[in-house]
């Protein structure tokens, strides 16, 4: 085993060399040799598969049906169903009931006035946990009001509330389904695989296709999106359910529905609500995105801000969707708590047991018939909001005058010796020479199956037309992970070693986490400008996260006796880190660069919006136009690469364990 | 009289692999060899038991036996590969799902080694579960749940979760629960083996109390003699999916099958399992006061041994059916045999 190794080892060394120096001089030699298709895939051999999917969605929408049912009625009623819940819900917290919805308006029932909402988050917080609850989620809707962002938040917050339980109950129920058949399992199991690689922005164009601009589509893709953890949660917690309650249930002779409804999701339920967290994390991270193909609200500001480079706005709606997310996160996950805890009823009428509801409807009630008189009950003053967009203007005004050589030699120095020298050399590659290495590390890491997987994707990339950009989409992401993998491994091992530096790093971790995406780039893009660099910068802090604290876990879990054995042997603390601690910890933090690599991907189409021309940039503008077939085959590719980068990580990360007789 | 046999389970087959089936059709009665090569596991072989009316049958076994799995292919929560298993008459491997789901929710009751309580309903609640399942009118389920709560001793705790209960408690409310359609057949599954040794004990006295007064047919799993001596009227012993031996306590300490048998009797003390008819001299010519033949041995050596001359030992009618002295008794607690 040994000798094979060391034979190996040159071999694998000389091909990643030649790899380079071909990447480095493969425009020359390409020239030299007057042979532009190794640099270039002739447009001869492109197959368009955009036309194909153009003309399959045309014909979806024009022709298709079954019998009397025509798609577009299908597409249609769906429509209709998630938007009249929608519509409800919109009325209550934003717009008010409309009677008559003409060019003159008459309000029939203004929306719930902002105390009346504000009274009801501060109830839910005292009935899930205590008033520390109550009052950080009073703070965080009054900080709503007070900042000028109430009704933008109420509008998203709408859309939550109708994607939440159409997102958690369909998960719900399509897990029921893989529980109980497993051929529903062998459907579902590959489609959610997809789903967790495939950018978002590839479906948000089918969808914009089939439901149009609007909040409805922005619900479909909200809903699309935030699904298939619950699904994953729902399958894994009814299976974890103990078999001997499983038992039980059939020997109390239920029938097949008792034994779902009243045994068995019952039962679960504490690890469901679990999933009901991760929809809820997931319609929020969506919503920028969402507000892309027509939804409105908060996402909708921080897009418009981001679009005319207003950095104070922007900012502000994007603090303003982290408060409401971090209301709403903590509400669920006491909610959830609170589910599992024991709770004897009071004795009393409905009334008497139910104050709170009682008190907020008595409130929302009072507001509605005094806010007639006093608008100020209704909606908070306008004149008494405060705004922190001029700080923040200017604060980075401040720094582009004072600070602009340091900024522009940072960028410059980056540009210079790190992203540009991995640009040429990856585009340099000979495509026909990186599909055979891709190939080659297949079969190295993970036999032949995987060898096939990793030459057909990378040939489909190939002979897409999209060679160039899927290398630029590769570069911008490599640099990133490379970057973010330096940064955040040494930080998870600090983490894990030392206590007071763990609970720093993990405060800087769940907020990095917490903000949405699109926030990362409205100060990297006023300070840096648009452009790969920036781009990088909002990549690296997305995908950080997971480095950190794969390593950080890693780090912590290997065995106390391992260290105790490398203690008695003599080693000192940074002999302890290197030969023990972090050769033990290498399959975890090879998985976290793996979700590293995920995360980076699913930035890009977002960093787009700064001007990056890879893939993401393609499907961007194929979403702009509304041409499906662009977006899908755009979209597809980054899937591929990110199937490829997957599969070849996890490979590692699974011989590595091998190897250490972590699993055989 | 020969009581009614409620349940017989006939060649019952329990074996897990590819083609299981298929292979045990094709070989009826297939050797432990036959399977090996095959490459199934048996988890149970060739089960034949006829457990009799109001009859406390204990299955005993260490863990990996079978036991547990035989007691699932009687109830039919595992589907056996092959075999009858006859309740009442009825062969419930070829009954319906709607049949099956009757006979269950009137006819048999189980208890769990870890209770299988549902976590969100209370005491009450729980232990109403399989009348609300039936859509039995609900205050006719309430009183009927309180008042198996109250026979296993719960009174006061309807509503309480089972978290807030002790182990022993949440045990009686699966007892409570078990109990609460009136079964005729009643599965214990190891329902005190996750209890503490005390709480154990006080737990078999309990069991015993309610059998003594609702004469239910019970199947009882346990990996421990002591507790199947204790309990049993007859015993089966497993090992690797095979019943090995069926007999009362008393013969299988008499009579062991095989060394693996004796070697569970070995450490059992012999006065606790032999009755007093079992090492009587037969005759009538013994003077004073009788002892019952169906006496456990350790239950009344004092007396016989605190007596000078031999005592008359009587049948259940009464009838002097022999007599049993000093050194009778001495033999069982002091003699060969014991755990030497």
């Amino acid at each position: 085993m040994k000798a094979h190794l060391t034979r190996q080892a040159p071999v694998a060394w000389g091909l990643v060399l030649a790899t380079i120096l071909l990447g480095w001089f493969g425009r020359d030699l390409a020239k030299a040799l007057d042979a532009r298709w190794l640099v270039k895939v002739p447009s001869s051999w492109d197959i368009p598969f955009n036309t194909y999917i153009s003309a399959a969605m045309a014909w979806l929408m024009e022709e298709a049906a079954v019998g009397p049912v025509s798609f577009t009625d299908a597409t249609r009623a769906i429509a209709w169903l998630i938007e009249q819940p929608y519509e409800l819900a919109l009325n209550l917290l934003a717009r008010g009931f409309l009677f008559d919805p003409g060019p003159e308006p008459q309000v029939l029932l203004p929306a719930a006035s902002w105390i009346a909402v504000t009274a009801a988050v501060i109830a839910l917080g005292h009935y899930c946990r205590s008033w520390g609850l109550a009052a950080l989620v009073g703070a965080c809707f009054a900080y709503l009001a007070v900042f000028g962002q109430w009704d933008s938040a109420m509008v998203t917050l709408a859309s939550v509330v109708i994607a939440v339980p159409i997102g958690a109950g369909g998960g719900l129920l399509a897990g029921i389904w893989a529980y109980r058949h497993p051929l529903g399992e062998r459907i579902l199991s590959p489609i959610l695989d997809l789903m967790q690689t495939i950018p978002i922005f590839a479906y948000l164009v089918p969808i914009l296709f089939m439901f149009g601009f609007g909040p409805v589509s922005a619900l479909v893709a909200t809903i699309i999106y935030a699904t298939p953890p619950m699904i994953r949660i729902t399958i894994m917690a009814l299976k974890a359910v103990d078999p001997e309650i499983l038992d039980f249930g059939r020997m109390a002779g239920t029938t097949r529905r008792q034994l779902m409804w009243r045994v068995l999701v019952p039962s679960a339920s504490q690890s469901l609500m679990v999933g009901v967290n991760q929809v809820i994390m997931l319609t929020l991270n969506m919503v920028i995105i969402a507000s892309m193909i027509g939804a409105g609200g908060l996402g909708f500001d921080v897009l418009a801000a981001l679009r005319r480079l207003d950095i104070g706005a922007g900012f502000e709606a994007g603090i303003a969707i982290v408060v409401l997310a971090i209301a709403v996160d903590r509400l669920s996950q006491a909610f959830a708590e609170r589910m599992g805890q024991v709770r004897h009823t009071a004795p009393g009428s409905w009334a008497a047991r139910n104050k709170r509801t009682v008190l907020v409807l008595c409130l929302l009630a009072a507001t509605w018939v005094l806010g007639r008189f006093s608008p100020l009950l209704l909606d908070y003053p306008q004149s008494q909001t405060i705004t922190t967009g001029a700080f923040w203007n200017d604060t980075v005004k401040y720094l582009n005058v004072n600070y602009f050589d340091a900024f522009e030699a940072v960028k410059v120095f980056f540009l210079q010796w790190f992203l540009l020298p991995i640009k040429k050399t990856l585009l340099g590659i000979p495509w026909p020479w990186a599909i055979a290495m891709l190939t080659l590390l297949g079969w190295r890491a993970g036999g032949w199956k995987l060898a096939a997987l990793c030459g057909a994707m990378s040939a489909l990339i190939a002979v897409s037309g999209l060679w160039a950009k899927a290398m630029v989409t590769v570069y911008l992401c490599g640099a990133s992970v490379i970057l973010a993998t330096l940064i955040g491994v040494p930080l998870g091992v600090l983490a894990a070693l030392n206590r007071r530096a763990g609970i720093a790093i993990n405060l800087l971790i769940d907020t990095l986490q917490t903000l949405p995406s699109f926030v990362y780039l409205i100060p990297v893009v006023m300070l840096f400008r648009v452009g790969d660099f920036t781009a990088m910068i909002a990549i690296v802090l997305y995908a950080l996260a997971p480095a950190v604290r794969y390593a950080a876990h890693g780090v912590r879990s290997v065995s106390g006796e391992l260290i105790e054995a490398g203690l008695v042997s003599g080693c000192t603390k940074w002999q302890l880190l290197r030969l023990v601690r972090l050769p033990m910890a290498l399959p975890e933090i090879l998985l976290g660069i793996n979700q590293t690599i995920m995360l980076a991907l699913s930035m890009l189409v977002i960093t787009a919006l700064v001007g990056t021309r890879d893939l993401g940039q393609e499907v961007y503008i194929a979403l702009t136009k509304a041409d499906t077939g662009r977006g899908l085959v755009a979209g597809l590719a980054i899937a591929f690469i990110a199937i490829i980068a997957d599969r070849l990580v996890n490979a590692g990360a699974r011989g590595a364990r091998i190897r250490f007789g972590l699993e055989s | 009289m020969i009581p009614n046999t409620k349940l017989s389970c006939r060649n019952v087959w329990k074996l897990y692999g590819a083609n299981a089936q298929e292979f045990l059709s094709r070989n009826p009665a297939p050797s432990g060899d036959d399977i090996r090569q095959a490459g199934i596991i048996g988890a149970v072989r060739d089960a034949r038991i006829d457990i009799a009316e109001g009859e406390i049958f204990i299955i005993m076994g260490l863990s990996g036996s079978g036991k547990s799995t035989l007691v699932r292919c009687l109830s039919r929560l595992i589907e056996p590969t092959g075999g009858q298993v006859l309740f009442d008459g009825v062969d419930l491997l070829t009954a319906s799902e709607q049949e099956l789901i009757e006979i269950r929710r009137h006819k048999m009751g189980m208890v769990f080694q870890h209770f299988a309580l549902l976590p969100h309903l209370t005491v009450l609640q729980n232990v109403m579960f399989p009348l609300t399942v039936q859509a039995a009118p609900r205050a006719e389920a309430e009183a009927k749940a309180r008042e198996v709560v109250e026979l296993v001793g719960l009174k006061g705790r309807e509503d309480y979760y089972p978290r807030e209960l002790s182990g022993g408690q949440q045990q009686r409310v699966g007892i409570a629960r078990s109990l609460v359609t009136e079964p005729d057949l009643w599965f214990l599954d190891e329902p005190f083996s996750a209890l503490d040794p005390l709480i154990r004990r006080e737990m078999q006295d309990e069991f015993m109390r309610l059998q003594a007064r609702l004469h239910k047919t019970i199947v009882f799993i346990t990996h421990d003699f002591e507790e199947a001596v204790r309990l049993a009227d007859r015993i089966a012993i497993m090992k690797d999916g095979e019943i090995i031996q069926v007999a009362t306590p008393e013969e299988l300490v008499l009579n062991p099958a095989t060394d693996y048998v004796a070697e569970f009797t070995r450490h059992i003390p012999r006065s606790k399992v032999l009755t007093v008819g079992g090492i009587m001299t037969p005759g009538t010519q013994a003077e004073g006061v009788p002892v019952p033949a169906a006496a456990r041995v350790s239950e009344v050596a004092e007396q016989i041994i605190a007596a000078d001359a031999p005592r008359p030992v009587c049948d259940a009618n009464g009838r002097i059916v022999g007599s049993i002295g000093r050194t009778a008794v001495a033999r069982v607690l002091f003699g060969a045999g014991e755990a030497a």
